[in-house]
């Protein structure tokens, strides 16, 4: 019986020849990454053990982007937390405000994410890195201790479900269509405990933004890991990005899948999930009622790149935020701003009348940054919809595309680019 | 080893924003994080919640965000244990890691109701809910996550290695 890529990767990481689901091994790190919230406890677990230091400095990677710049006392306790431990360990990788971005963003960008690494992060969206083909799955706090402690981790070897993508898309319909589709068709626990393995014709024609919007998600599916095949397009992105060496790993022909889906991306929508779970899913010839908006988030670690900044701005263009409706766009990382603001982004926003925010993962859980009161609603190029995620426990989040996102800002009601 | 208390039902897809909302974040003390367990999907549960009592839910208990805090909340509540029809693995991991016994059962989740009084033998791995006279088979932990709970969590585990 064959392995899935998943699995391949796993095997030469644990030093065997041959795994199969449900088998526990303990794998070599590549990468062990937490944020301000969750590596002030890992810090704390890690002081308990009987270890001199992190097991390497290079392969620690310290990112302060949830709550920054500190958003409160509390808040900025934790960052000089962080801060203190990454200079007294020496860690390479941490980044400061005005270095840092959202974590998920910043890492592919900064070169320290390729093909065929396992990497483990505290923050659950640390599966995006599937995208360039490595194994990358979101941990807590005392696996992130243990993995900068020791450089190793324990795994129970996944099954896989296979996504075969074909066709392409239309305009307007992105990675985040796909993604959104896929949940509303196997549900949040669809893929639970298992790796999500994307491959087809389809993946030829989504450009690496796509693929990391996509695998980003795989955990709103329950998912271990979601992965894509390297091809051309991801090595070049990590020839551009990267000095490191790259392993790429594929799918054995006769690897089994517990289950196995094609989707014709010539047939998807705009697709909203509407409150409170990401499953909930209509597309927009579906919306027969409006529904009337109060916020628009266009970031996170989801959408918060620069093909996603250029769809909004796109729509935004000559266009005006509808009157009362407040659209906070938030690049997410420095560069991704920069080069935003060098392809006259930023000035779309500002004179459309939207906001332009520091990276910050701030309003995506509820954190700050576009807070929402009783009966509010948003849409939002974030993650998750959950009850309370951006605010009072009676608002609510929709989540959509950049484009939807955008078009929703002008008409301030739910709406696709196409309807403008 | 066993757990035996009061029990607080839920439904599916539990998610870590509801048993400990981002905005109190800001904290990682335990006993403040106690304070705002369970706040947004039950906002009376801290006020009733006593030492030892048990959750029990239907499937993936715990989804969403990898935060510690969410199982560290529930410990620091007084639960004995957490009982579900499936859990999110991250939660999953990150309860055992931190000592919070928990025990997937389909049928528990199914035939106790809030209010039960309910034992759960770790040992064992059969759960009886004292107040109907019933029994369940819980599932049992691989030997290697015993190991890991024997040494009341991952931290010790590494330190007696």
């Amino acid at each position: 019986m064959g392995m899935t890529m998943t699995q391949k990767i796993l095997a030469a990481h644990a030093g065997l020849e041959y795994v199969e689901a449900g088998q526990l091994i303990e794998a070599d790190l590549d990468l062990v990454l937490g944020n301000d919230i969750t590596s002030p406890v890992a810090i704390h677990e890690m002081e308990k053990m009987k270890v001199d230091g992190v097991f390497h400095k290079d392969k620690i990677a310290l990112v302060p982007d949830h709550f920054v710049p500190n958003k409160d006392i509390k808040s900025a306790e934790h960052c000089k937390c962080v801060r203190e431990f990454a200079r007294k360990n020496e860690i390479t990788n941490y980044f400061e405000v005005g270095q840092m971005g959202i974590e998920h963003a910043l890492l592919p960008e900064k070169g320290l994410t390729v093909a065929g690494d396992v990497i483990i992060g505290a923050d659950s969206h640390t599966c995006t890195y599937g995208a360039l083909g490595a194994f990358s799955t979101g941990v807590g706090s005392t696996d992130m201790a243990a993995g900068m402690a020791t450089g190793k981790a324990w795994f129970k070897v996944p099954s896989a479900i296979k996504f075969n993508l074909t066709g392409k898309l239309n305009k307007w319909v992105s990675g985040k269509d796909i993604i959104l589709h896929i949940i509303g068709m196997i549900g949040v626990d669809g893929a639970l405990y298992k790796s999500m393995e994307f491959v087809g014709d389809g993946i030829a024609s989504l450009s690496m933004d796509d693929r990391f919007t996509i695998a980003n998600m795989a955990i709103e599916a329950g998912g271990k890991n979601g992965i894509f095949p390297v091809d051309d397009l991801a090595i070049e992105y990590m020839k551009e990005h990267s000095s490191r060496e790259f392993k790429v790993y594929e799918a054995d022909e006769d690897a089994v899948y517990d289950e196995e889906y094609t989707i014709d991306l010539s047939t998807l929508r705009p697709t909203i999930a509407f409150p409170h779970l990401p499953e909930n899913t209509k597309t927009i010839d579906e919306i027969k009622e409006p529904v009337a908006i109060d916020q628009v988030v266009i970031g996170s670690c989801t959408n918060g790149r620069l093909e996603d900044m250029r769809i909004a701005a796109e729509v935004l263009k000559g266009r005006k935020v509808k009157e009362g409706i407040r659209c906070i766009v938030i690049p997410a990382t420095q560069q991704i701003y920069l080069d935003a603001m060098e392809a006259g982004y930023i000035k779309t926003f500002i004179e459309a009348g939207a906001v332009v925010s520091t990276p910050t993962c701030g309003p995506c859980l509820g954190g700050y940054m576009g807070i929402l009161a009783e009966g509010e609603r948003c849409i939002s190029t974030t993650n998750r919809n959950f009850v309370g995620r951006m605010g009072h426990v009676n608002s609510e989040v929709y989540l959509a595309s950049p484009a939807v996102a955008a078009a929703s800002a002008v008409t301030g009601q739910i709406s696709c680019p196409c309807q403008l | 080893m066993k757990a035996c208390g009061s029990v607080f039902k839920y439904g599916d897809n539990v998610d870590t924003d509801v048993i400990i909302p981002a905005r109190y974040l800001n904290s990682s003390d335990p006993a403040e994080l106690a304070t705002h367990c369970m706040e947004d999907i039950d906002k009376d549960f801290v006020k009733n919640v006593k030492k030892g009592d048990i959750i029990v839910a239907d499937k993936n208990f715990g989804c969403g965000s990898s935060r510690e805090h969410a199982p560290i909340s529930i410990k620091a509540a007084g639960v004995s244990c957490v009982i579900a029809e499936t859990f999110a693995r991250i939660f999953y991991r990150n309860a055992i890691n931190i000592g919070l016994p928990i025990v997937e059962c389909p049928e528990a989740a199914k035939g106790i109701e809030a209010g039960d009084e309910v034992e759960v033998d770790f040992d064992s791995g059969v759960i009886t809910n004292k107040t109907k006279g019933t029994t369940f088979q819980g599932q049992p932990f691989p030997e290697f996550m015993q190991k890991i709970i024997a040494a009341e969590g991952l931290v010790n585990y590494i330190n007696n290695k």
